[in-house]
């Protein structure tokens, strides 16, 4: 961490309005755009100041996106093709 | 409830199989996908997939169409994924400890937060990267992962998750919370870890 940010952290631990815990708390409705307005105003203005809220708010919403790539994997074609072949043969005797 | 599926429903409850095999074309991707993610073995998501679908079939004559089919089907793949871990007994238990995973403050100062790459993307061109991110899905119990797999990878709603899993809204919210905290832990470690090693990160 450079000095600049070290001095522009120390700073936002003193100011008043909401903690990091607190921002830790509602990151998710924040991301999900379920928080209210004006705590969301809030917490917009604490993480002006506080650099590592920031970056911490950045990587959550990067491991949501990481993940959500992964859900455009194809379904193999022999797993489908299996699938058919078995539901035709249990099928019958339903 | 979809008119597609109410359709094909009503087809197949008349007899017609090629209108059931419609239906599976359409979601079997997405079940396959939910059952690889909860089970992290393409055999045991195989099986899964298979049951699933022979216990839709089995249940469409009784299926009263109150909730829509797609939560249906999810809550019957959820529950079959999950027997399966019963059954294996090897799963991480119900506590997750989320805390953990998150910044520690020491003597008021801010915790060190690694900025990560700009294009996150770019770290699933790597399989080692894709690994390691099932493999931290893997390591959260599984009533964390069955809804971080609904909401954000298969995008369902609070409420949808909720009604698929048989829980309120505010336990999905909480529980989504959690797992995300704990997924981005999880992958933070991966990621410095990386940056020590230098660019193996985007590489094949």
């Amino acid at each position: 961490m450079t000095e600049d940010h070290k001095g522009k952290e120390s700073q936002s631990l003193e100011c008043e309005g909401m903690e990091c815990k607190e921002i830790l708390e509602k990151l998710s409705e924040y991301i999900d755009g379920e928080l209210d307005p004006q705590i969301c105003k809030d917490l917009e203005k604490h993480m002006q100041d506080c650099h590592p809220c920031l970056l911490f708010i950045d990587s959550l919403k990067k491991t949501i996106t990481l993940f959500k790539y992964t859900a455009s994997e194809p379904l193999p074609q022999e797993v489908h093709l299996r699938l058919h072949d078995y539901l035709r043969k249990e099928c019958k005797d339903c | 409830m979809d008119i597609q599926d109410q359709t094909l429903i009503d087809k197949i409850n008349g007899g017609d199989f090629q209108a059931f095999e419609a239906l599976v074309n359409r979601y079997e991707g997405k079940v396959y996908r939910l059952a690889t993610r909860m089970l992290r073995n393409q055999q045991d998501a195989e099986d899964a997939l298979q049951e699933t679908f022979l216990q839709v079939y089995r249940g469409l004559k009784s299926f009263e169409g109150r909730s829509n089919f797609s939560t249906w089907l999810f809550r019957l793949a959820t529950n079959v994924c999950l027997m399966k871990i019963r059954h294996r007994g090897t799963e991480p238990s119900g506590m997750l400890p989320w805390e953990d995973y998150l910044p520690q403050h020491e003597d008021g100062e801010h915790p060190v937060i690694q900025e990560w790459p700009e294009k996150p993307e770019e770290i699933l061109l790597s399989k080692e990267s894709r690994e390691k991110m099932m493999e931290a899905l893997e390591k959260l119990p599984p009533e964390y992962r069955a809804v971080f797999i609904l909401r954000d990878i298969e995008g369902f709603s609070n409420s949808e998750a909720g009604e698929t899993l048989g829980i309120s809204v505010a336990a999905v919210k909480s529980r989504l919370h959690r797992a995300r905290l704990v997924l981005r832990g999880m992958l933070a470690e991966y990621f410095e870890k990386g940056k020590d090693a230098g660019p193996t990160l985007v590489e094949n």
